[in-house]
């Protein structure tokens, strides 16, 4: 009761002729008291314990085997396989990300051709497994041993090579992962341009734009605000599924820690090792997330991230 | 005789089965300011964005500046402008939105300085200085880079009418432009809107802001389902008309 009243107080202090702004309210305003919180704060030290036992328990526990876990976690084939995983999930991402933008303005487009070659897009590499997707790309040499751009029906034609040599197990599993992503790319691009406001086509149309312009400066970077924690996600997930192309013979992070312990039988240790490095760098990643986020969400939050202030003009 | 800015001559629009605009006869003459009213539905809205293009216009003949609007005529046959010749087309009109519109991810100056820099082509320095001395025109001088979001709805409309104001246009339609303001914001909004018609701007306004079509219209056009019901200056069609549509909407507004 007593705090509720003191709150009341406060909601009107703005209106006071000369306080613009409460946090440097002189002298003559009410002393607030925050709202209490007794319960939040007991559950915070229990939890706070739990937390620490459990890893005081696991950290004591000979049969993680933390001294195998400490001299793996810099071994050069681990170093390595982060390094490959690292690579597999930019170069993966951002083929997916430009190609699905791509797919997701045919699919919104007018032209009904360029719509359904991104549907059946989407259709086909949504609805076939990953791992079945990098075994055909794996295997395209057995189906098309030469690769050669030409006339269809027999016609004259130039040959780039032979498969096997063009389409390297890495980059058997490059266009795999970013065919793949591009399809779920293209959907969550087509919902961000969906969720911008009608009135910005208008309004950019009036000011001449069309086309690319349009998308680009105007469409596009509002969509980014949806489309990026998704997209987020995305990410880590591909992170983490570029585990996948271990069925490549490609040793990624997950892979070569399989390799070691294969032989040392130290399954848990390197599977920690591995966990390890996963976490680190989607911490990273989700660091970048949340900087691009800020960068796009600028005009659509409240007040505080303001990034430039407003100049007085003599002018 | 001026010649017109805007002259539609049958205009028509169907939305799907339903005819929203069944014949429009209208001229707009240069340097003067049309106020569009009625009830809602009536058609004022899609005829005004049929003047931009917006909308296309599915029979009659609709001329801007004496060139045809969204069409070329050749060899007595309409044919169909491309996206891109269209977006031109439209650079002789600036329109003013009811909901504003201002691209909430660029500051008001970057809202103003957009299109002439990106459409155009100009030097973004030469624009920015453009820029500024618009928004001191609409009395915000102070406001270029604030984010949209940050302004009261008069601001932003303000703001509107100087985003389009800087490709300098020849025409300049508003549809509903005090609408979704409180009734506070709307005076500054129609102030900016009379020192424009004062400075010799062709307008085409779509409003209920009945005392400013008295004060500041040459031409007031009373709509309704679909066709002008009346037209003239205001003092005849706000203060004598002589329809009974007309006398029956008026009463119901003032």
């Amino acid at each position: 009761m007593h705090s509720s009243r003191e709150v009341t107080a406060v909601q009107k202090q703005p209106s006071v002729p000369g306080t613009r702004e409460p946090a440097t309210a002189s002298g003559d305003s009410i002393p607030v008291v925050p709202l209490k919180h007794p319960v939040r704060l007991v559950l915070a030290v229990v939890l706070i314990l739990v937390a620490l036992s459990a890893a005081w328990d696991v950290a004591v526990n000979q049969r993680y085997h933390w001294d195998v876990v400490v001299s793996y976690l810099f071994a050069p084939q681990i170093l390595a396989g982060a390094g490959l995983t690292l690579v597999l999930t930019v170069v993966s991402m951002t083929v997916g990300i430009a190609l699905g933008t791509v797919l997701a303005i045919m699919r919104l487009s007018d032209n009904p051709i360029l719509s359904t070659i991104s549907r059946a897009y989407i259709w086909f590499f949504r609805g076939t497994p990953l791992l079945v997707q990098l075994i055909f790309w794996y295997n395209i040499a057995a189906l098309y041993p030469v690769i050669a751009f030409g006339l269809p029906f027999g016609g004259p034609s130039v040959v780039l090579g032979s498969a096997n040599v063009l389409i390297s197990p890495l980059g058997a599993a490059l266009l795999g992962l970013s065919l793949n992503e591009a399809a779920y790319m293209a959907e969550i691009i087509r919902g961000g341009i969906g969720s911008v406001d009608k009135g910005q086509y208008d309004a950019a149309r009036a000011l001449g734009m069309s086309g690319g312009k349009l998308m680009n400066r105007v469409i596009l970077p509002q969509a980014m605000r949806v489309v990026l924690p998704p997209t987020g996600n995305q990410v880590i997930s591909m992170l983490k599924g570029t585990s996948l192309v271990s069925v490549l013979a490609i040793s990624d992070l997950l892979y070569s820690a399989q390799i070691i312990y294969a032989n040392n039988y130290q399954t848990i240790p390197l599977l920690i090792v591995a966990s390890l490095w996963y976490l680190l760098m989607t911490t990273v990643l989700s660091f970048f997330q949340n900087k691009l986020e800020r960068r796009y969400g600028r005009g659509f939050d409240s007040a505080p991230r303001r990034i430039r202030k407003p100049k007085t003009r003599t002018a | 005789m001026t010649t017109a800015m805007v002259e539609a001559r049958g205009v028509r629009k169907n939305f799907g089965v339903i005819e929203i605009l069944k014949g429009i006869d209208l001229r707009v003459e240069k340097g003067s300011v049309t106020c569009l009213i009625g009830p809602s539905g009536s058609g004022k809205t899609t005829f005004l964005r049929c003047i931009n293009h917006l909308e296309k216009v599915d029979a009659g003949r609709l001329y801007v500046d004496e060139h045809l609007v969204g069409y070329a005529e050749r060899n007595g046959k309409l044919y169909e402008m491309k996206e891109r010749q269209t977006a031109r087309s439209r650079l002789n009109a600036g329109m003013v939105f009811q909901r504003f519109n201002l691209f909430p991810h660029m500051t008001v100056l970057e809202n103003i300085i957009e299109a002439p820099v990106h459409v155009l082509g100009r030097p973004r320095r030469e624009v920015v200085v453009e820029a500024q001395a618009l928004l001191d025109r609409v009395g915000l001088g102070n406001r270029g880079h604030s984010y949209p979001q940050e302004l009261s709805g008069g601001q932003q409309q303000r703001i509107a009418i100087a985003r389009a104001l800087a490709m300098k246009p020849k025409l300049m339609l508003f549809d509903e432009p005090t609408s979704a303001l409180d009734p506070e914001l709307v005076g500054e909004v129609l102030d900016v809107m009379k020192s424009l018609a004062e400075a010799g701007m062709t307008m085409v306004v779509v409003t209920h802001e009945l005392g400013f079509a008295r004060q500041v219209a040459d031409q007031v056009v009373f709509m309704d389902g679909g066709v002008v019901v009346e037209s003239g200056p205001p003092e005849d069609v706000l203060d004598n008309p002589q329809q009974e549509r007309t006398k029956a909407f008026l009463s119901k507004v003032l």
